[in-house]
């Protein structure tokens, strides 16, 4: 029972950590969704601009400047923003509207589902993704092509469906043209989100964004130095990393004390066995290690058996993507760490009570 | 004359009870030799309990001298003497002390283990030690199954496996019936008496004196008398 015990508090340990780990990885995956929906390669934005998901209106004529920069190969225009859509049936419902470059539509869904891309030259087109299915079939409308909506009394019809990267805020995706887009908003100075940009054949895109952040009022990074930057913002600045930190440290301090209390009470159970094989001739070191080999076993099985209640888990929330969940390789590594120290830090409990055990009781 | 067994001078042993310095054995003289069985007795506090882990090695004496076939045990180091007690000394503990989890064979061979044999060769010879014993039939079984008459022959055979020469009997009646006490003691007798080892008992039970060479009687620290038993015994 209490080898039961035992494993079950390691599994639970190893179950409870990787799962925060990967939730919280799969979350700061979740802030790049932006910049890995729209895949360009590199991102000008405001000079106060430090992260996808907060955008920073710009003028249009920043587009030309973009352009105006050496070694910049092209650049279009990107609107980025939440918008609050009315169904036909009356209902409204948020979404992620995204405005495309209307001759090149570079930004556009990497997979269509249904409809055709170049749909969206088509009047009033809209393109939306696979949770827009889902949440208008909640507000009770079947989306399917033709479907139609208004934003801001602009009316919008479905031509296409997408398979694209869930949005950080979790609205669907509507991609349409830029000046659709516009269309649909109040009329404002700056309605500009991104400038995305390629740099020349030959060109280094780090080197280009270099440039192009020494134009006055802009900022341009590359995909990976944008995701990065996205990233340590919400680390700096959400209590995210803090909240999976505590769940981690309390499963880790849930864990030792289940496995460090349970070794302890196996040795206690055990003390005139152990006296007795002390007597028999069985020195410290053959009596720890056996206690570190029980901690290894021990160890190894809960560590597998958490990793396998965290893999079905995953199975089960990363199709459906939400709760956000990613796993990289690394976290394996590090939580089978944390259970080896786990163990070993419990051995070390029960090594002392051996340490102090005088085989002499087992006459008494 | 021959060394004997074993050689206890003027043994002292104090603990700390609080913080009080309670002296347990007050310049113990005692001597056991090979092809004996020797009995030690005493009420409850005399003090058996400390010389049986003086005699083995598990404690220290304060002052004194012990000796086992001629070696000062006083001079050893702790890992030099754990190797020795291994491979000198076997016990018959008082509840048997039979690992639950391993089975009869396994018990049986861990003093080999212990000392180093492997476990093929281990089980090998305990395995002999039990059908020498007539228990071989039970070696898979678990202690739990057996009765405390078999149980007391698996420690035996756990005791004597690896050969020791000096065999320590920590009451090994006190959890047996009469009629299983009396087999358990003709079966030490038997396996366990040879003209090279030695064989000390610690008990209560008056009902096996017969069955000693000599019994040692115990009182507040000190051997009071040492008497032998009529020769015609079982």
């Amino acid at each position: 029972m209490k080898y039961f015990a035992l494993v079950g508090g390691l599994a639970f340990t190893t179950f409870l950590i990787v799962q925060q780990f990967g939730g919280f990885c799969g979350l700061m995956l979740l802030t790049t969704s932006t910049i890995r929906a729209i895949g360009a390669e590199i991102w000008v934005m405001d000079e106060n601009g430090l992260q996808a998901n907060e955008v920073i209106p710009m003028r249009d004529i920043e587009v030309q400047r973009v352009r105006s920069v050496p070694g910049v190969a092209w650049a279009v225009p990107l609107y980025w923003g939440v918008v609050e859509a009315q169904l036909e049936n009356g209902s409204t419902l948020r979404l992620q509207l995204v405005g495309l470059d209307s001759s090149s539509l570079t930004g556009h869904p990497e997979r269509m589902l249904e409809g055709s891309l170049q749909s969206l030259w088509q009047p009033d087109a809209v393109i939306l993704d696979q949770v827009g299915v889902e949440v208008f079939a909640k507000k009770g409308v079947d989306l399917r092509i033709g479907t139609t909506f208004e934003v801001n009394d602009r009316q919008f019809r479905v031509v296409g469906l997408s398979r694209t990267a869930r949005s950080f805020l979790g609205n669907p995706y509507a991609f349409t043209t830029y000046n659709r887009a516009l269309d649909a908003l109040p009329g404002q100075r700056k309605l500009l989100s991104f400038v995305l940009a390629k740099g020349a054949p030959g060109q280094d895109p780090s080197e280009v964004a270099q440039r192009i952040s020494r134009l006055p009022g802009l900022r341009a990074m590359t995909r990976e130095e944008f995701s990065r930057s996205t990233m340590e913002w919400f680390f700096q600045n959400t209590g995210i990393p803090l909240a999976f930190g505590v769940v981690v440290v309390m499963g880790l301090i849930v864990g030792l004390a289940v496995t460090g209390l349970i070794f302890l009470m196996f040795v206690n159970d055990n003390l005139r066995y152990l006296a007795a094989m002390k007597a028999m001739g069985a020195g410290f070191p053959a009596l720890a290690t056996m206690i570190g080999f029980q901690a290894f076993i021990a160890g190894v099985v809960g560590y597998g058996l958490g990793l396998g209640l965290a893999a079905l888990y995953a199975s089960a929330v990363v199709p459906r993507e939400v709760p956000a969940f990613f796993l990289p390789w690394q976290v394996p590594i590090v939580v089978a760490g944390l259970v080896a120290a786990v163990c070993i830090a419990s051995a070390l409990g029960s090594l002392w009570r051996l340490a102090k055990l005088e085989a002499g009781m087992v006459f008494k | 004359m021959s060394t004997p067994a074993i050689d206890c001078k003027s043994l002292c042993k104090g603990y700390m009870s609080g913080t009080t310095h309670v002296e347990v054995l007050h310049g113990l003289d005692l001597q056991a030799h090979c092809g004996e069985m020797l009995m030690i007795a005493g009420p409850s506090g005399s003090g058996k309990t400390t010389l049986l882990s003086l005699i083995c090695g598990i404690l220290r004496a304060d002052s004194g001298w012990v000796s086992l076939f001629g070696t000062d045990i006083a001079e050893m180091g702790e890992r030099s003497l754990t190797a020795f007690r291994a491979a000198t000394v076997g016990f018959v503990f008082q509840q048997f002390q039979l690992i639950p989890t391993l089975t009869v064979l396994e018990n049986a061979s861990l003093p080999l283990i212990l000392t180093g044999t492997g476990f093929g060769a281990a089980k090998h010879a305990a395995l002999a030690m039990l059908d020498r014993l007539g228990i071989a039939h039970l070696a898979k079984r678990q202690p739990a199954m057996l009765s405390g008459g078999q149980q007391q022959r698996v420690a035996i055979a756990r005791a004597l496996v690896h050969e020791p020469r000096l065999l320590i009997c920590d009451e090994p009646t006190s959890a047996l019936d009469s009629e299983s006490g009396a087999a358990t003691m003709a079966l030490l007798k038997e396996a366990a008496l040879a003209t090279d080892r030695c064989v000390v008992v610690v008990t209560h039970d008056a009902r096996i004196f017969s069955f000693a060479n000599r019994i040692a009687t115990m009182a507040d620290g000190r051997v009071i008398s040492i008497s032998t038993t009529p020769p015609s015994h079982p």
